[in-house]
């Protein structure tokens, strides 16, 4: 059945659907797919009889030590997998390799579509200890990731048994602020939040976060309703590193984004569909992750620019975690080093063009282009090779700055002070 | 003997346990989970913190009157488009009432969400409606209706429209046209027929619509999301942060009983407006 005003909805709609940041649902989450809402209810019902009455005491459980974990522990040959939607090519190629080469079953479940609400899924049947369903989850760096640590619901890793990982993860991918020495987690993929900006209607170049307040864009201008990513980019534009930050800037950085709000420039604060208003003109200048407006650039043949702001941006970092419930550690120990075998790690980034923290992956990258010369691939794969949006240079990474790692209560009073703004 | 007493008691078993199970037991739940301090990490313990409404009411009374605010307005919206839908399918549409029944119904066969964001196409800045216009001179250039406090309503009375115009329709069309005519034969005009018949025996379909309507879009937080900008925040969007973004379940279960109290006050005293015995023929 054709509808006309469907038929040319559509594109835009699935676009909207789609092709968001790791295709996280247009919507809050408890509005995506019908299945996960009823998940999610049930959880929810669960989450309110479970604390019911009597209340309920700590739950936080001993982290399981390292050594003593792995001793006992034996490949099973079958693993479940919670990733994002669009994160790996609909024939799950990198999983056919592993199949390949280990004998290992991936069942892959494109059941994480947002942090909060994937927490609020899981957390209440961690805290019975019961099988959540996955053996193996890609979790963002942020408060969940903090949450999940400081519960004790993961396990350590066995770097013994992660060679790839020791060889070809690159220094910034080793050293993060969240996970130091990666003992629960190694990356997955990266992206920078920056500045996007559409030159049909910005006549100028775009360089500074204070761009941002500027009156011209009145109406505007997008904001992020995610409480870190709003005031990373608050902090930034008052010269604080987000990382280094204490309450008093998070109420200065607030007040500076009030002052923004009310000046109207504003236009409304996304969840994660921005692509779609830049690209009509709603939006003029955004905040925007870097994989979303390379993927519209190159698949859809706009011209949106992105940039690293002189002040700085953040670079996050989606991470594979291991729950402590998991009845397959083995086996998602061994997929996690194996998506770090450079070969691997280029074809994952070429569906997904997010930052692959293996910089080796470039270098294959672009033999892979010279290969393909003359090729629709080999342009794709050369243009992506030579992309600093998914494999920034090292000065890149000068500029590009991590989010504040906080503790639950502190991560409260941080919240609420930023959803203060966006939840006017 | 035995059997005739206990029949009824065993038919309305199933509604009673599916009451107990899907009702009470959550509702009771969650009062007492909105009387609850802690975080997810150290526990919620049960210490009977009256402070919770205290707190809610106090940071976001603005959401919550903007949300009956909205709902109000979207609940007009859709008796004055709606009414007269009702109205003329009942008493004009002749022999093809049915499919103009299911027109109405209809979007309901595409998701909630999909329908919702595609009122953004529709608002956009240079999108068809206001493209259109502003290019034959009608907007001035820069206008704009998406994420905005319009938008919101509009999409708001869009999507519960059906709720408004089924009750009403229902109304009409059981009553008896003897009453228009004799009406008539009192010499009333059209519009005195109107006002002193069909209006006061429909009624009961519009309390219905309103109840349908009002309830649930002041409760929503879809529109809001998709199609509010700044100072446009509904308490649904503050209770879906509250319970899955910030895991703050006590906060989230106060607001929710205290919109449900505002809720209750408000239409039990729009019930005694209209006469309860009115209210109470809706289904006669």
């Amino acid at each position: 059945m054709t509808h006309p005003s469907r038929a040319h909805l559509t594109p835009a709609l699935l676009r909207g659907l789609t092709r968001a940041r790791r295709g996280r649902p247009v919507l809050p989450a408890p509005l995506g797919p019908t299945r996960r809402r009823t998940l999610q209810a049930g959880g929810a019902a669960a989450a309110a009889l479970a604390l019911s009455g009597c209340g309920v005491g700590g739950q936080q459980r001993e982290p399981e030590s390292g050594a003593d974990y792995w001793v006992d522990k034996e490949e099973t040959g079958s693993l479940r997998w919670a990733n994002w939607p669009l994160y790996m090519d609909p024939d799950r190629t990198q999983l056919e390799q592993f199949k390949e080469s280990t004998g290992i079953d991936v069942a892959y479940h494109e059941d994480v579509q947002e942090a909060a609400s994937f927490f609020g899924q899981i957390q209440p049947r961690l805290a019975n200890g019961d099988d959540i369903g996955y053996d193996l989850m890609t979790v963002p760096n942020g408060f969940e990731f903090s949450k999940l640590v400081e519960l004790g619901y993961l396990v350590q890793l066995d770097h013994a048994q992660m060679p790839n990982f020791a060889n070809y993860a690159g220094e910034v991918y080793k050293n993060s602020n969240y996970d130091p020495g990666n003992r629960y987690s190694v990356p997955y993929a990266s992206g920078i939040t920056g500045i996007a900006y559409n030159p049909e209607y910005v006549d100028r170049e775009i360089t500074s976060l204070q761009d941002l307040w500027d009156p011209a864009f009145e109406g505007k201008v997008g904001m992020f309703a995610d409480p870190q990513e709003i005031a990373n980019f608050g902090l930034l534009a008052n010269g604080v590193l987000p990382a280094d930050s204490t309450k008093e800037d998070w109420e200065a950085a607030a007040e500076k984004l009030r002052e923004q709000r009310d000046s109207g420039v504003v236009r409304a604060y996304y969840d994660q569909d921005f692509i779609q208003p830049l690209t009509n003109g709603d939006l003029w200048i955004t905040m925007a992750w870097s994989g979303d407006i390379y993927q519209q650039n190159s698949e859809e043949g706009t011209n949106l620019r992105f940039v690293i702001p002189e002040e700085g941006a953040t670079l996050w970092t989606d991470n594979l975690l291991i729950p402590f419930t998991s009845q397959a550690p083995v086996d998602a120990l061994k997929l996690m080093d194996f998506l770090y075998e450079p070969e691997i790690a280029t074809g994952l980034t070429e569906y997904i063009s997010y930052i692959p923290p293996v910089p080796h992956a470039q270098e294959v990258m672009a033999e892979w282009a010279e290969a393909e010369d003359g090729s629709d691939r080999g342009e794709a794969l050369d243009a992506m090779a030579e992309s600093n949006l998914v494999f920034p240079e090292e000065g890149d990474y000068q500029n590009l700055h991590n989010f504040v790692t906080l503790e639950t209560d502190q991560q409260d009073e941080f919240a609420s002070i930023f959803q203060a703004i966006t939840q006017s | 003997m035995r059997n005739r007493t206990t029949t009824p008691y065993v038919l309305v078993l199933p509604a009673w346990i599916w009451l107990a199970l899907f009702f009470v037991v959550p509702i009771g739940g969650m009062l007492s989970l909105s009387l609850t301090t802690g975080n997810v990490v150290t526990g919620f313990q049960q210490t009977f913190e009256v402070g919770n409404y205290v707190n809610a009411v106090g940071t976001y009374w603005e959401q919550i009157l903007r949300s009956l605010f909205y709902g109000g307005c979207a609940t007009l919206v859709c008796i004055v488009v709606g009414y007269p839908m009702a109205y003329w399918i009942a008493f004009r549409a002749g022999p093809h009432k049915s499919t103009y029944l299911l027109l109405i119904l209809l979007p309901f066969f595409v998701s909630f969400v999909l329908r919702t964001i595609s009122w953004r196409f529709l608002l956009a800045d240079n999108g068809v409606v206001l493209g259109t216009l502003k290019s034959v001179g009608m907007l001035p250039a820069d206008a704009q209706v998406l994420n905005s406090a319009p938008a919101v309503v509009l999409g708001l009375a869009y999507n519960f429209l059906p709720f408004m115009v089924l009750p009403i329709y229902a109304v009409l069309e059981r009553m008896d046209p003897r009453l228009v005519e004799a009406a008539h034969d009192l010499y009333a005009g059209r519009v005195q027929a109107f006002v002193r018949v069909i209006l006061p025996v429909s009624l009961p379909g519009v309390f219905a619509g309103v109840l349908m309507t009002f309830i649930p879009t002041s409760a929503d937080y879809v529109n809001a999301s998709v199609l509010g900008g700044t100072h446009n925040t509904m308490i649904g969007n503050v209770i879906q942060t509250q319970y899955l973004v910030n895991n703050n379940y006590p906060i989230a279960a106060s607001i929710t009983f205290v919109l449900m109290g505002l809720l209750l006050v408000g239409i039990f005293s729009y019930a005694r407006a209209l006469g309860t015995e009115r209210v109470m023929e809706v289904h006669t």
